[in-house]
């Protein structure tokens, strides 16, 4: 790739590039759970609706397995993110 | 894996790290650190990353203020490429009763002996600490600025990386089996992916670690339980301290890349190795939070989890070796706050190990397991 990898954003919530990925895969740290602890990536806003799946293949051509083999990190709610003020007893509404 | 080692360390959490390392420095060889999962994958990464010295016993204090002294030169003893994170940007408790604004008063006197610089804090100067704190209620609150937050994840791989440059062998995804002993002598200690003969074990497994203590016939009366937490996007700087009320019992702090942690303690919650989330505890957490602190009724939450306490009967750690078997040492039991002690509790454990004099001699006399059998139990006032 002729881009500057310290340029290209994997994760938008965290600012995550993708040379800091690499630098991780290239330490020998491809466990996802390990990547996400160490760069943040995957714990933002989005909660890695985008990084998750770009991270999980760099992982895959790292090990040189297929992306069906690399062991996700766990999934956390909420979906989209809710105002706390919904979620107080007094304001809260079941539908 | 090698099939024989001088320590094997059980938890890769930051305290099997810490003392990994710590052991390590000083020099021990062949130690492996067993992980059955991923480092930092129980409590430590699951936890609110606050560091507080504001206790209410000469040990908590002792414990606390030589990890802070610890945490402040960390990044530069373990070399470690990542900044660990530490803010001292204080931690900020109100007291809403009576009984609360006495033993405040009879906390800040012990630790002010202990030369901590902690505050007093008016109602009316909450604000200049907290500025978007409701102080309705308020009746006074102590504030130390010394205290404050690190990144969990990194202090934990800080401690990895140093062990394992100093010739640690850390060993993920790895079960620990069993534990073989001849009468007061460890033999081996048996995983998924082999044997290791050992005569020394530390127990640093957590809410796991009461099972450990199965393995060799010792009744550790630790308990796991569930404690929930969340996390809001990241927002312009609102308030710095961590807020920690004990008569709402919850904890918050605005994390240095602006996310805003919450937490609550549920007297509610059972026994056990429980790691879902609830709605029920969303609510609960935003209803508390937002009334002390109302602007935070506009941040969105994000993220939710939870991990498990490792909770001993009077809620302070056991650290130390067991008295009917050798070479079996146990730090557990940390009831919330392993954390932010890990540091000392470390050293403790490696002083212990190589018989060297401990920093804090007490340790011995007054945090072993024993101490239950004895109904000598610790009493800490101020813990959530």
């Amino acid at each position: 790739m002729k881009d500057n990898p310290e340029k290209i954003i994997v994760c938008r919530c965290a600012d995550v590039t993708l040379k800091e990925i690499e630098d991780l895969l290239n330490q020998g740290i491809v466990d996802m759970d390990d990547i996400k602890r160490l760069s943040r990536a995957g714990m933002g806003q989005c909660q890695g609706k985008t990084c998750r799946n770009l991270i999980m293949g760099m992982v895959a051509g790292k090990m040189n397995i297929t992306v069906d083999k690399v062991k996700e990190s766990r999934y956390r709610p909420p979906a989209v993110a809710i105002p706390l003020d919904l979620l107080t007893e007094e304001n809260f509404n079941e539908e | 894996m090698k099939n024989k080692a001088q320590v094997v360390i059980i938890g890769g959490g930051v305290i099997g790290c810490a003392i990994a390392y710590e052991l390590a420095k000083r020099k021990v060889k062949d130690i492996v650190l067993l992980e059955k999962n991923s480092l930092a994958s129980g409590a430590t990464g699951r936890c609110g990353a606050g560091v507080r010295q504001q206790w209410g016993t000469e040990m908590n204090l002792k414990l606390s203020i030589g990890s802070v002294k610890r945490f402040e030169i960390l990044q530069e003893e373990l070399e470690y490429p990542y900044d660990l994170e530490f803010e001292q940007t204080g931690y900020f408790m109100p007291a809403y009763t009576e009984k609360q604004v006495e033993q405040f008063k009879i906390n800040i006197a012990l630790q002010r002996q202990f030369g901590l610089d902690v505050q007093w804090v008016q109602p009316d100067e909450a604000r200049s600490i907290v500025p978007i704190i409701n102080t309705h209620g308020l009746l006074a609150a102590t504030f130390h600025q010394k205290d404050g937050h690190l990144n969990p994840f990194h202090v934990n791989f800080a401690y990895a990386r140093a062990a394992q440059r100093l010739g640690v062998d850390i060993h993920c995804h790895t079960k620990v089996l069993g534990i073989s002993t001849e009468k007061d002598s460890i033999k081996k200690v048996s995983t998924d992916k082999g044997d290791i003969a050992c005569e020394i074990v530390v127990n640093a497994a957590g809410g796991w670690s009461q099972s450990i203590g199965e393995m060799v016939g010792i009744n550790i009366p630790t308990y796991s339980e569930r404690h929930q937490i969340l996390i809001t996007e990241p927002y312009e700087p609102l308030f710095k301290p961590m807020v920690m009320s004990f008569y709402h019992n919850f904890y918050t702090q605005q994390e240095p890349n602006g996310a805003i942690i919450m937490g609550i303690g549920d007297p509610n919650e059972m026994k056990g190795y429980n790691m879902e989330h609830s709605l029920a505890f969303a609510k609960k957490c935003s209803s508390l939070v937002t009334r002390v602190l109302p602007p935070l009724k506009n941040a969105r939450m994000i993220r939710q989890w939870s991990g498990l306490y490792n909770m001993s009967p009077d809620k302070t750690p056991i650290i130390g070796e067991a008295s009917t078997l050798n070479g079996f040492y146990m730090a557990c039991g940390f009831s919330g706050h392993g954390f932010m002690i890990a540091p000392m509790t470390s050293v403790l454990i490696a002083q212990m190990i190589t018989k060297e004099e401990l920093d804090i001699p007490e340790v011995k006399t007054k945090l072993d397991l024993d101490r239950f059998e004895r109904g000598e139990l610790f009493i800490e006032p101020s813990v959530v």
